[in-house]
């Protein structure tokens, strides 16, 4: 893999610029609430700048190099170099990350999780940020383990501090579950960094060395990474944590959650397993396939059983992170393609619902289904945009969520690299059934809350329907206690609605950046691949 | 471009743009405009249909050029779109290549998803179709859904439904197509669900989104069948993806396709179409959609969404045709699933007493009838079918509209709120009777020319069981239109349909304030503060009671819909609007009825007048000039040039022998080596009639030679033939009406109640009112059981198996804890180190004496000590 | 000897020493005692420098002279601050140290 290394401070400095935001929130004292959140809106709102300088000056004619290339010495006693670099397929998620921390903190000015404290909230984020950005730009396998270890840590507090009523349960499983995928992982690492020589930790050198290793080696190391990702993404039967997590976690750490720490483990998969580990990975793709499929269509049932939204919408990563996993697993440019522009996709979509639900339960305090309804006859714009991220992710073409979804099915009918077709056509039909269920669960979930009349407790005393009759725009009514969306909501959400349309109508967009890099990786696998 | 292609051909694409934009505008700014939204609606519809009858018209120039002179085979590439393929015939009966541009969206693998145009006779014939349905439709709505709370909203959604029909329509390849599909999913469930604020529309609206995703999943694994079974073919032949229609087409005809992978991926598709085109056994949606407002069940019903499952039929007709054998074998997939869908649609609009309903299941039945002739190989009388529909089932619904409009207080229950109605009613029933003996197939109304084209093709085509059902299927047809006809407009006046008489009896007693009995339509103004006058709501409630007085009705305040059937959502769907919508019905509301206002009649007379004379585009009865369809619409199955077809095909050249002749003549392969001895009758019958050398669809095309379309064949007309089913339509009519009027107004002793006493139609009856059970089956079991039993088993699996083991092991772990820290590490460790702990405790009491804490004692004892030693050393020393 | 002269001497006042360190009550009494003792030995020390002809005794004299400076030093404080808090220096009553 070529490397280009014009302009390399770039990387470090659109990853620990949120540090520089840290330092100064600790020695502003602790009663100045608005002014954290304004430091830490300035510090992700200047992250994300750089990280769009850097966008500018990414290459996208050679989207298959990685560019801003850095490679220092770092910890030289076991090898490990400090190494980050940006190509194709992780520039869209390191600006993802950037733009919903950005668009989190902002939404925090308003939307203060109850246990407040926005100094201790903000330097978290700010931390995690650090974290999740690191893991898409860092190119040594150390350092990339320390970064995505590092984002464990806020956010295991986000949720202990400032979570629901269950939180001190849902942090720690979340915790432990996800360092006991991370103490595999660390093993494999270990293994393949002694396997190949005890050379370096560098990406590079191990897509040198990649499939020289033995088989049946191969295949465990995988092992090892595969739980690690696969607790991450999360995949059936590793995504207990993810339903609790994302219930008592605030709107805040939902968002991040589901918008871009799921993608950590798929990216890992695209980035690390896949590429080292050729024949392990066509070993496992099978494996990988039908616990995907098996995720989607558990993950909808899921959902139909769920009574609060928000664990409904936890629910559906898990189905929709099995559309990604499937287009991983097909080893193909398509199947590949598609999980990224999925992971994308899924991030705004996702982060969107968890928004809203966030913003109805700051107004309603209960997320219980039965409870909720009428929204659009309360809070008209909340329900539209709940029902237009309903239809995004459902899979509706014209929106982001269909490209991410129908090349995934589509890619299976042709798993790449001598895979079971007839297999994967079985799976590309459960995938497909997997639709109707996400259509069933979306759709069911927003006739409960948006369609008919509001519920009892929460009607509004002047806003019955005799006198909605008369009103030609029922949008402006003046609500006293349900307010519909608000100016930071606005500024908050728009730029995720405009992106998922924008995704939706030209998926070029980011199908041109992650192409070539996708396409670089599968010739890769293709020639290191033993018979 | 020398005439073959212009301006509007080549701008085609923009058609669905327009009303795409017009869609977001209303969106943004709707609300602040004048007529709030829908001034852009309509204007977006009338000059969507501008550019369709643009392009309409230069097609017909361009197969008349390519019919009629000799150019030489020319192209033009439009710069700055892609690629882009427009061609000119040569001479003769060639295929005319259909304008193509395409414009990359992404790309992977070597894989392009495209937005583009295939402009050729059916898309044509689709636009203009679409376009005006939906202008008409649209004009009509600006009164009939007038004050509406959610009016904006209204016509935002039903233009983006006609863009989605127009994307579809003109699609270039399956993802457009896909794309079409779904936004047409999305709008439906937005129109059918339009008055939410009421449970049974949105379950309604939730049915049909989700039934039609059912037959979707077909849809997604069929594009991709085909895509990979097709692509090496086109990317090497064509330098298309294998998503380009044509692409599909010409692979499906060239003899090199799998043809596991054809019935597959057309199976698969023939899946979705069933979803999509209410055919058996995923119909059940169609009627229940009825719960959206009229406008929009009549959009649904006539140009667009469920006519998208036979157009994608049509469409990629070369597929079906390889994959089912069409022209081999009597039977297959397609003509069993249509037949069924045109006799048990059909029987169940007999046991139906909502007007739309009766309607609903006749579309559902006529669905049936295209379905069976693309099965059955008369392409051409499907598609001319999908044609003369649209309008008198536009018109029919847009009547059944005007009625519950002005005539029966939003009702649509025949049997309650109508009857006699034609009287007063006069333009709005004439509309419905043309209609209606258009759709029954009376001669010489539009629907005779395609729905008897069909039957005989059918037949012709060697499928005889399926022409003696389509037979029957017009002879139900006729017999529930009239019941239907009857029941609305004739014989006694019934509960809302009755108040005029009852208003006029009680005379002045009703002087109501604000009642002006003088109001006709053109003063229908809105008077928003009127509010609704809930009373007359309850009119309707007084089922059947012919001639009660409304007074004594009054005095029940409050919405009525609450006191509706719930199991009816439909009725529900439009008495809910009656409340929300009431204002803007003003004073006339309270009258009797009476006839609708012009913007209701305006588009209703449009339609009546396309119903009676739509048919003569294609009247084969009176030879082959009248043939327009034919000519322009069906494409001639050609082989062109491969070579010149390669990259970018257009011109194809042709044997010009006997060309001219081939497009009004038959253009099936009279190759006996080519049919197998039992293939149908086209060989036998058309031995008599000129032949050409076109193999399409029948053998592969030869080396260097492509076909897009198959060979289809036609049957000759024959007026014996037609006087068959005349007389079988003519026997239902009339039978009909007779039991219709023994039944509903002589009250005939041995008819009446006859369900209630004769055991075999008790059971009759009540299966076709339950409707096959197949909702039962549906929503009771399938839904029921997936969404509480398996979705609350897989959560109960989630929450104890699975998240049991991970909270098992935590608690394992917690408990081994425990008992290694009680067990090994308190007592075996902890005892180690107690044990030591204690000697020295021991020890040290022992000795605690020793340590008074006096100085001196110390002192005392260090120097006894001392001295002790000083004695050993001494004794020892010495 | 001359140097047995002051064996003699030392030996002497090492059994007043003692004797002072474990008759006595008063801690100022046993610290001058304890001074006595190490006098004492100064002497042994002075002696078996005289006797083996080096100033190695010398040497150590000098630094327990030192030491004791500083342990007298403590001991004085010692006594002063156990006579603040009990009135007392009497060392009877001194048994915290009890086990």
């Amino acid at each position: 893999m070529e490397t280009i290394t014009d302009q390399n401070w770039l990387l470090s400095v659109g990853t620990f610029l949120p540090l520089v935001g840290v330092l100064v929130m600790m020695v502003i004292p602790r009663a100045e609430e608005q002014l954290h959140k304004l430091v830490t809106i300035v510090a992700s709102g200047a992250t994300l700048a750089v990280g769009i300088y850097t966008a500018t000056q990414f290459d996208f004619d050679r989207a298959n190099a990685m560019q801003f290339y850095v490679n220092e010495e770092w910890i030289e006693v076991i090898r490990s170099n400090y190494a980050l670099g940006l190509d194709g397929i992780s520039m869209p998620l390191y600006l993802l990350s950037m733009v919903i921390t950005f668009l989190v903190a902002i939404y925090t000015w308003d939307n203060m999780p109850e246990a407040g404290n926005p100094k201790a909230f903000g330097i978290l984020m700010l931390v995690l940020q650090v974290g999740l950005a690191g893991t898409f730009v860092a190119q040594d396998l150390v350092l990339f383990f320390v970064f995505f270890e590092v984002v464990l840590l806020p956010m295991y507090f986000m949720i202990g501090v400032w979570g629901g009523a269950q939180r001190q349960y849902a942090s720690l499983k979340f915790f432990l579950y996800t360092m006991f995928g991370s103490a595999l992982m660390l093993v494999s690492i270990l293994a393949l960094f002694f396997q190949t020589g005890g050379e370096s930790f560098g990406f590079l050198h191990f897509l040198d060395v990649a499939g020289t290793l033995d088989r049946d080696v191969q295949v465990w190391i995988f092992a090892g990474f595969f739980v690690g990702f696969a607790v991450k993404v999360p995949m059936f039967p590793f995504h207990t944590w993810l339903p609790d997590a994302h219930t008592e976690a605030p709107t805040q750490g939902s968002v991040i959650l589901a918008a871009i720490m799921l993608k950590l483990g798929t990216y890992g998969f695209v980035r690390i397993a896949i590429p080292f580990l050729p024949n392990g990975a066509r070993e496992w793709a099978p494996v990988i396939g039908i616990l995907a499929v098996i995720g989607i269509i558990y993950g909808a049932l899921g959902c139909l059983a769920q009574t609060d939204m928000k664990r409904l919408i936890a629910f559906s990563s898990v189905a929709h992170m099995g559309f990604t996993m499937l287009g991983i697993s097909t080893l193909t440019e398509f199947g590949i393609n598609a999980a990224i522009f999925g992971m994308v996709a899924h991030g705004l979509i996702t982060g969107m619902l968890f928004f809203v639900a966030g913003s109805v339960k700051h107004r309603y305090h209960t997320l219980e289904i039965s409870r909720l309804g009428g929204l659009l006859v309360s809070m008209p714009r909340l329900g539209w945009i709940l029902g237009f991220c309903a239809m995004a992710s459902l899979g509706l073409p014209g929106l982001a969520g269909f490209w991410g979804e129908f090349p995934a099915i589509l890619s299976a009918y042709q798993p790449g690299f001598g895979l079971s077709e007839e297999l994967y056509r079985v799976l590309m039909v459960i995938a497909a059934v997997g639709t109707v269920f996400a259509a069933g669960y979306l759709l069911w979930l927003y006739q409960r809350t948006a369609f008919g009349e509001p519920k009892a407790e929460f009607a509004q005393p002047v806003h019955s329907v005799s006198a909605a009759v008369n009103q030609e725009h029922d949008d402006d009514d003046h609500h006293v206690e349900l307010h519909d969306v608000n100016r930071i909501e606005w500024i908050a959400w728009t730029p995720i609605l405009v992106a998922i349309v924008a995704l939706g109508i030209y998926p070029k967009l980011l199908f041109d950046i992650t192409d070539p890099a996708v396409s670089d990786l599968v010739a890769r696998l293709g020639e290191h691949l033993q018979p | 471009m020398l005439g073959a292609t212009g301006w509007f051909l080549d701008n085609a694409w923009l058609i669905p743009i327009i009303p795409g934009v017009a869609f977001a505008l209303i969106i943004l700014i709707g609300k602040r405009l004048p007529m709030q939204g829908s001034e852009l609606g309509v204007a977006s519809m009338a000059a969507s249909l501008v550019l369709s009858v643009g392009a309409a018209y230069q097609w017909i120039q361009r197969v008349d050029d390519a019919g009629g002179h000799s150019e030489a085979g020319t192209l033009g590439l439009i710069a700055g779109f892609g690629r882009s393929l427009t061609a000119a015939q040569e001479e003769g009966a060639a295929y005319v290549q259909p304008v193509i541009r395409s414009w990359t969206w992404w790309e992977s693998g070597g894989a392009s998803f495209g937005y583009g145009q295939h402009i050729d006779g059916l898309a044509v014939m689709m636009l203009f179709l679409v376009a005006f349905i939906s202008l008409l439709v649209q004009i009509y709505s600006l009164e009939y859904v007038r004050g509406d709370r959610r009016y904006t909203h209204f016509f935002a959604a039903i233009t983006l439904f006609s863009a989605g029909m127009l994307v579809m329509v003109l699609g270039e390849n399956m993802i457009q197509v896909i794309l079409g599909w779904e936004i047409m999913g999305l709008c439906s469930f937005l129109l059918i669900g339009h008055w939410w604020e009421d449970e049974a529309n949105s379950t309604a609206a939730l049915k049909a989104f989700l039934t039609v995703r059912v037959g979707d999943i077909g849809l997604l694994v069929g594009t991709s069948v085909l895509f990979f079974g097709a692509n090496d073919w086109t990317q090497e032949n064509l330098g298309t993806s294998g998503f380009s229609i044509q692409g599909l087409s010409a692979w499906a005809l060239s003899g090199e396709a799998s043809e596991t992978v054809l019935l597959w991926g057309a199976v698969a598709l023939f899946i979705a179409c069933i979803g999509k085109s209410g055919q058996f056994p995923l119909h059940t949606w169609l009627p229940d959609a009825m719960a959206g407002p009229t406008p929009v069940s009549s959009l649904l019903h006539s140009s667009t969404m469920v006519v998208a499952g036979v157009f994608l039929v049509a469409r990629l007709y070369p597929v079906f045709w390889e994959a089912f054998s069409i022209p081999d074998v009597s039977v297959n997939f397609i003509v069993v699933i249509a037949g069924i869908t045109i006799v048990i649609s059909a029987l169940l609009a007999f046991v139906q007493d909502d007007i739309k309903k009766v309607l609903a299941y006749s579309t559902v039945s006529q669905l049936g009838y295209m379905m069976l002739g693309l099965g059955a190989g008369a392409w051409l009388p499907a598609v001319f079918h999908i044609f003369t529909h649209a309008f008198f089932k536009c018109c029919l619904f847009l009547c059944a509209g005007s009625v519950s409009h002005s005539g029966s207080h939003h009702s649509f229950d025949m049997k309650r709120d109508m009857g006699g109605l034609a009287k007063k009613m006069p333009i709005t029933a004439g509309a419905w009777i043309v209609a209606t003996l258009a759709l029954a197939g009376v001669f010489p109304l539009s629907g005779f020319f395609s729905k008897d084209e069909i039957i005989d093709n059918v037949g012709h085509n060697g499928y005889e069981v399926f022409m003696y059902i389509a037979l029957f299927g017009a002879f139900l047809t006729a017999g529930y239109m009239t019941r239907a006809t009857y029941l609305t407009f004739f014989g006694e006046p019934r509960g809302a349909a009755a108040h005029a008489s009852a208003l006029e009896a009680a005379g002045a007693a009703s002087g109501r304030a604000g009642a002006s009995p003088q109001n006709d339509a053109s003063g229908h103004v809105p008077s928003p503060g009127g509010a609704a006058d809930p009373a007359l709501e309850e009119g309707r409630a007084s089922a059947g009671q012919v001639g009660v007085s409304p007074l004594e009705d009054r005095g029940v305040g409050g919405l009525s819909s609450e006191e509706d059937d719930p199991a009816d959502p439909a009725l529900h769907g439009e008495l809910a609007t009656a409340g929300l919508a009431h204002a803007d019905h003003g004073d006339a509301e309270h009258h009797g009825p009476h006839e609708s206002p012009k913007l209701i009649l305006i588009p209703v007379c449009i339609l009546a007048f396309f119903a009676l004379t739509a048919g003569f585009t294609n009247a084969v009865a009176f030879g082959e000039d009248w043939e327009q369809f034919k000519e322009y619409v069906e494409p001639i199955a050609e082989a062109s040039d491969l070579e010149a077809a390669g990259a970018a095909p257009r011109a194809s050249d042709l044997e010009a022998a006997g060309a001219a002749s081939v497009r009004s003549g038959s253009s099936i392969l009279n190759d006996a080596s080519s049919h197998s001895v039992s293939s149908p009758a086209p060989v036998q019958e058309e031995g008599g009639e000129e032949e050409h050398a076109s193999g399409c669809g029948y053998t592969a095309p030869e080396e260097g030679g492509i076909c897009f379309f198959p060979a289809v064949s036609h049957a000759e007309f024959e007026w014996s033939k037609a006087a068959l089913s005349l007389i079988v339509v003519g026997i239902g009519l009339v039978g009909s009406w007779f039991v219709c009027v023994a039944l509903y107004s002589k009250r005939s002793r041995s008819l009446v109640g006859l369900t209630q006493r004769l055991a075999p139609a008790r059971w009759g009856y009540n299966f076709l009112w339950n409707k096959y059970y197949l909702d039962h089956l549906y929503e009771q079991r399938i839904i029921r059981s997936i969404a509480h039993p398996i979705a609350r088993g897989a959560n109960w699996v989630n929450q104890n198996v699975i998240d049991g083991v991970v909270n098992g092991l935590g608690i394992g772990g917690r408990k081994t804890g425990g008992w290694v820290y009680r067990n090994i590490d308190q007592r075996v460790v902890d005892g180690a180190v107690n044990a030591s702990g204690a000697a020295a405790g021991g020890t040290g009491h022992a000795l605690q004496p020793v340590q008074s804490g006096k100085v001196n004692q110390y002192g005392a004892l260090l120097f006894g000590a001392a001295a002790v030693f000083a004695i050993v050393l001494v004794i020892v020393n010495v | 000897m001359f140097a047995v002269n002051f064996f003699l001497l030392a030996a002497v006042l090492f059994c007043i020493g003692v004797y002072g360190v474990i008759a006595r009550r008063n801690a100022v009494l046993v610290l001058m005692s304890v001074e006595l003792i190490l006098n004492s030995v100064n002497l042994n020390l002075l002696g078996f420098s005289l006797i083996n002809g080096n100033i190695d005794g010398h040497v150590f004299a000098l630094y327990i002279i030192a030491v004791a400076a500083a342990e007298v030093g403590v001991g004085l404080a010692m006594v002063m601050l156990v006579y603040r808090n009990r009135r007392s220096i009497a060392l009877d009553d001194l048994s915290e140290m009890k086990g």
